[in-house]
């Protein structure tokens, strides 16, 4: 009884401001399930300032990019998989990628809706195809891995265009088709070392060419991107 | 249930028997909605909700009962807000239940993926003797041939295809106008494989050839290595009599495999020229018409034959080597002369 009381102390330690008219016993099993400390968290993430929430998420993401960065054998991108960063990485490419007027000549640019659509579109496929190969990977799972494994591309993008500020003549293009070559290669290999690993080992192959495939082409639509003078 | 045997059932469980309240069929018409609600599922999948409600209801009231001692003292201390607060928690989650419940249904019922696990069951070696395979005729027709029902080779390749597609556009500077560049590729490719299969296995049924619709898709879409790889080559290197020469022999041969499969899978002198005249006139022209719609040198001939004052091809594809173009202007200078000359 008496260590039952003070285990429930703590417990009791903040309704000191609820003045309570009688001391009722306390009785019966004090094991307090997980399930509501848990809630009591909930309630106090509804309470926290925006600020946090943001920052939270915000960290959560730039870890996920230092993990494809630097891709070594971790689970953590496929433990807590969010869509947020592949959503950050799709806008900012296909924005990038756009950047000419509705109506040009040059109508042969990527508009911001195909980026878009290759982009999840192709991951879909690429996810479909892996869990029909037998993978054991879940489907968002796959689509978090992809969507963030444009990283690369997207730093490459963003090389192209300063480069390009510099001239269009043959040395830029030669520039520009390394940074996109290494860029497509570490994204293919970033991307196999996580999805790889859930498939059967002698059927690799097979899940890694839609993938090059994938990467190919959203690389030769950043090298092939001229901006419009 | 016993509802039927109300009248003389006796039994008496503990949460009380139906027969009090179930209407035995004597002409009576009241009927008590409350007991007919746990008797009205006869059906499978009503059995199978029902049995499941029974096992979440378990869990649901295994896991109240656990919390309630607990939480008792709780809605006495907080008043009625901790009360409050665990309905409406148990609410939600009620109704999340419910909502998972009838998705997972529904997506078991209709979005069953597994369904088409068998056809992806392939290995990498497997797949590559098939592209090999697909460039070499075969020799004996009087015997079936074995095709393989397989999706992922044919898929991989309508893909491929697409983006070589892509890429051919781009260099010649296409613009398409009311579209996008990749959605007619993706359109194209797919209309292709999708819609000439379905032709082929259409006139296949009328010519009662013995081939299933799985084959026919897997047949064409591995007949589409031999464009691929003529694709590939012919838009980066822009000689015409090279195409030509690379359409008769890679695509001639693909259309001859596939044809020879179908002959050695249907009878008679008449239905096998009717289906495979089709086959191989459809295959051929497919690769000519993407040869030209999607890379632009077309025009060049048409400004040629036009007169003989007028140079030949001012607009140039982007990227292309000088001695490529010169090559090519020679070419059609000399089919503009020998028109000319007629």
């Amino acid at each position: 009884m008496a260590e039952v009381e003070e285990s429930s102390k703590p417990l009791f330690a903040g309704l000191s401001d609820i003045s309570i008219s009688e001391d009722i016993p306390v009785e019966g099993d004090i094991s307090v399930p997980v399930g509501s400390q848990n809630s009591d968290n909930d309630f106090s993430t509804l309470d926290e300032p925006v600020k946090d929430t943001i920052l939270r998420d915000l960290r959560a993401v730039g870890q996920k990019f230092v993990h494809v960065m630097y891709p070594k054998k971790s689970s953590a991108l496929l433990r807590d998989w969010d869509l947020w960063g592949p959503l950050l990485l799709c806008v900012t490419l296909a924005l990038m990628l756009q950047g000419g007027s509705a109506d040009s000549e040059e109508d042969g640019r990527p508009q911001f809706a195909e980026v878009f659509v290759i982009i999840w579109f192709g991951s879909v496929i690429i996810t479909l195809n892996s869990k029909l190969l037998g993978g054991t990977i879940s489907f968002f799972q796959s689509l978090c891995v992809l969507g963030y494994c444009i990283l690369p591309l997207t730093v490459a993008m963003i090389v192209c265009r300063i480069v390009l500020l510099g001239g269009s003549g043959l040395v830029s293009f030669v520039v520009r088709l390394i940074v996109v070559t290494a860029s497509f290669s570490w994204s293919t290999f970033a991307s196999t070392a996580f999805l790889a690993d859930s498939q059967p080992p002698n059927r690799k192959a097979l899940v890694v060419y839609p993938v090059f495939l994938f990467y190919f082409v959203i690389g030769w639509m950043i090298l092939t991107f001229s901006p419009s003078h | 249930m016993s509802a039927s045997q109300g009248s003389t059932n006796t039994n008496t469980e503990p949460w009380g028997s139906f027969d009090d309240n179930i209407i035995q069929g004597s002409g009576s018409a009241v009927i008590d909605m409350e007991n007919m609600d746990d008797t009205s599922g006869s059906s499978f999948e009503d059995m199978g909700e029902m049995h499941q409600r029974m096992k979440e209801e378990e869990e649901v009231t295994a896991e109240a009962a656990a919390t309630e001692e607990d939480n008792g003292e709780y809605g006495e201390f907080l008043g009625m807000k901790g009360l409050k607060g665990q309905l409406g928690r148990q609410v939600a989650d009620e109704v999340w239940q419910a909502g998972k419940r009838q998705a997972s249904k529904a997506f078991n019922l209709y979005a069953n993926i597994d369904i088409l696990r068998p056809y992806f069951d392939v290995e990498p070696n497997q797949v590559r003797n098939r592209l090999v395979e697909s460039l070499i005729p075969v020799r004996m027709i009087n015997f079936p041939q074995k095709v393989a029902g397989e999706l992922y080779g044919p898929m991989m390749l309508v893909f491929t295809m697409v983006a070589i597609l892509l890429h051919g556009m781009k260099t010649s500077g296409t613009v398409i106008r009311e579209g996008t560049l990749m959605g007619t590729a993706i359109g194209t490719c797919f209309g292709y494989w999708l819609g000439v299969s379905s032709f082929i296995y259409f006139l296949a049924y009328l010519c009662n050839a013995q081939i299933t619709m799985l084959q026919m898709l897997s047949l064409l879409g591995y007949g589409l290595f031999g464009h691929c790889m003529v694709l590939f080559i012919t838009y980066n290197v822009h000689f015409h009599s090279l195409f030509y020469i690379l359409w008769l022999v890679i695509g001639g041969l693909s259309t001859l495999r596939m044809v020879a499969v179908l002959i050695s899978r249907t009878v008679g002198q008449t239905p096998r020229l009717i289906l495979c005249g089709t086959l191989a006139a459809l295959h051929m022209l497919f690769l000519l018409y993407l040869h030209f719609a999607y890379h632009k040198m077309v025009e060049g001939i048409l400004d040629t034959l036009e007169g003989p004052n007028i140079p030949p091809i001012q607009r140039v594809a982007r990227d292309v080597p000088i001695v490529a173009n010169a090559a090519v202007n020679a070419t059609i200078k000399s089919i503009a002369a020998f028109v000319q000359s007629q």
